[in-house]
């Protein structure tokens, strides 16, 4: 598979590298993992295969043998060999033929996989890049070419389709998304109201946000019940952190293993999908998760 | 010793000991009685993160004893050359009421331990300077402090396995090569190692 224009962020990711993070390794792996799961089983492969996280922009591959492919997470037009193909089921690739991916038409990110795998050597038992650490492939560059594995058994769409991996799961533009949170070890450095505040706010998405954390901004401000610092604990995915900014800061896959930020909360690892899906200033609105205990 | 929540398949513990703690459930997840993906030290906490049931490990370890001290069993100290040259070497004496040279005298006699890892892979915070020599962080991180840079911040010890940004005070560097993705384990500074500075020549 040769690059020919790799998009503002498109990086290999599989299901991530984890057993390290008490060296310091990040977890890293795909954000939206159901719908790389999805993409891998639509052609054949294991879901954990390494394939494309395309950031909102697209990019533009071509592979020198015939293969399929198929494209899931934020909806984009595939274009193979010049003419259009679907969104959520395997196209077939014959050899030599450009796959031209569009840029997001909601949604952030967007995932490719191809029959067999991307097979480049896998460092600490993942392909995924990391953007935090640097380990795994560096992010695609124009011209990089990548090893391909041959196609484990004929593609077929899965018989009984996780809906939740497809299309529908992103919230339409505009629409507000809500995410469930469990409470977290330090939910006691919020004052009661900041946790209230929390609990029931509504915020945006902002620009800073990346693979290793979603900022979010305009909602209510979270005052710490304590002053002084925490000393250095371990992290967690989906780990909401007040930091000296006192808006959220939810950890993703590329998150430090390590912080010194309290977690207030952690939110229900089944709606992370959904934020990674999220654009700068889309509403997110937090609720208690219904089997969690605050008190 | 508190078990405190962090989501449907993680949870922390808040101990005096949290390396005894790490050791303890490292133990029980080798025999095959515990499972979780990670098991995180940190500087008073153990993350179990990855495990299957949250509140049912929660409530099992509740009713653990006391970990016994791992101190006895640890392994040999893995001994770091040093070339004491770091650019904050003399603040560091200054504040430590000494002189360059007394500073390298009492860093290479301390027995280190690490303590945790994190900020990047293999970098390892190393205890065992008592408080009295704790040192702040620079105002002003350095925007690189290059591979195998030593440093201090608060009571830690720390080495820069790559090149990285940094607020360490620097009091010299080693060759010795911290991370490496082909080793197994791919640090050399594991949670719980002893440590020794050697004054390299």
């Amino acid at each position: 598979m040769e690059v020919r224009r790799a998009g503002a962020l498109t990086t290999v990711q599989d299901h991530g590298r984890r057993g390290y993070a008490h060296l310091g390794v990040p977890r890293s792996g795909a954000l939206d993992r159901p719908a790389l799961s999805w993409a891998n089983r639509l052609v054949g492969n294991p879901p954990s295969a390494a394939g494309l996280e395309l950031t909102v922009t697209g990019a533009t591959l071509r592979l020198w043998v015939a293969t399929t492919v198929a494209l899931t997470g934020a909806p984009a037009r595939l274009r193979v060999a010049g003419a259009e193909a679907p969104f959520g089921v395997p196209v077939p690739v014959p050899a030599g033929a450009e796959v031209r991916i569009g840029a997001a038409m909601v949604g952030v990110r967007s995932y490719l996989a191809v029959a067999g795998g991307i097979t480049l050597p896998p460092v600490l038992g993942s392909r995924s890049t990391d953007t935090l650490s640097g380990l795994g492939p560096p992010p695609l560059a124009d011209g990089v070419v990548l090893p391909v594995g041959a196609a484990a058994r004929v593609p077929r769409p899965d018989p009984a389709p996780d809906r939740r991996a497809g299309p529908g799961q992103l919230a339409a533009p505009g629409s507000g998304t809500t995410l469930r949170l469990h409470p977290g070890p330090r939910r006691d450095w919020l004052t009661d109201a900041s946790l209230a505040g929390l609990l029931a706010g509504s915020y945006q998405v902002s620009p800073l946000s990346n693979r290793i954390g979603a900022r979010l901004t305009g909602g209510p401000p979270l005052h710490r019940a304590r002053a002084g610092e925490l000393a250095s604990e371990g992290m967690t995915l989906g780990a909401v952190q007040v930091p000296s900014d006192r808006q959220p800061l939810i950890l993703l896959a590329d998150h430090p293993t390590t912080g010194g930020y309290p977690v207030v909360a952690i939110v229900e690892p089944a709606d992370l999908p959904l934020l990674a899906q999220l654009r700068p200033g889309a509403p997110v609105r937090f609720r208690p998760h219904e089997t969690s205990q605050w008190t | 010793m508190r078990v405190l929540p962090a989501g449907p398949h993680a949870l922390l513990i808040e101990a005096d000991r949290p390396a005894a703690w790490a050791a303890a459930i490292n133990r029980e997840r080798a025999a095959g009685r515990l499972i979780a993906a990670d098991v995180v030290p940190g500087a008073r906490t153990v993350l179990l993160d990855g495990v299957p049931d949250a509140v049912a490990l929660a409530r099992a370890l509740e009713s653990w004893p006391a970990p016994a001290d791992p101190a006895g069993t640890a392994s040999e100290a893995v001994r770091i050359p040093v070339r004491f040259d770091g650019a904050d070497l003399a603040e560091v004496a200054v504040r430590w009421g000494t002189d360059p040279a007394g500073v390298v005298v009492e860093l290479a006699a301390t027995p280190l331990r690490v303590a945790f890892c994190g900020f990047a892979p293999g970098f390892a915070y190393l205890s065992g300077l008592p408080g009295t020599r704790a040192v702040p962080r620079l105002a002003s991180p350095r925007p690189r402090v290059p591979a195998g840079a030593v440093g201090i911040a608060g009571s830690y010890v720390g080495i820069y396995p790559v090149a990285a940004p940094g607020g360490w005070q620097l009091v010299g560097h080693t060759d010795l090569p911290l991370f490496d993705v082909e080793a197994d384990p791919p640090a050399l500074l594991t949670p719980g190692r002893s440590v020794r500075l050697a004054v390299a020549v």
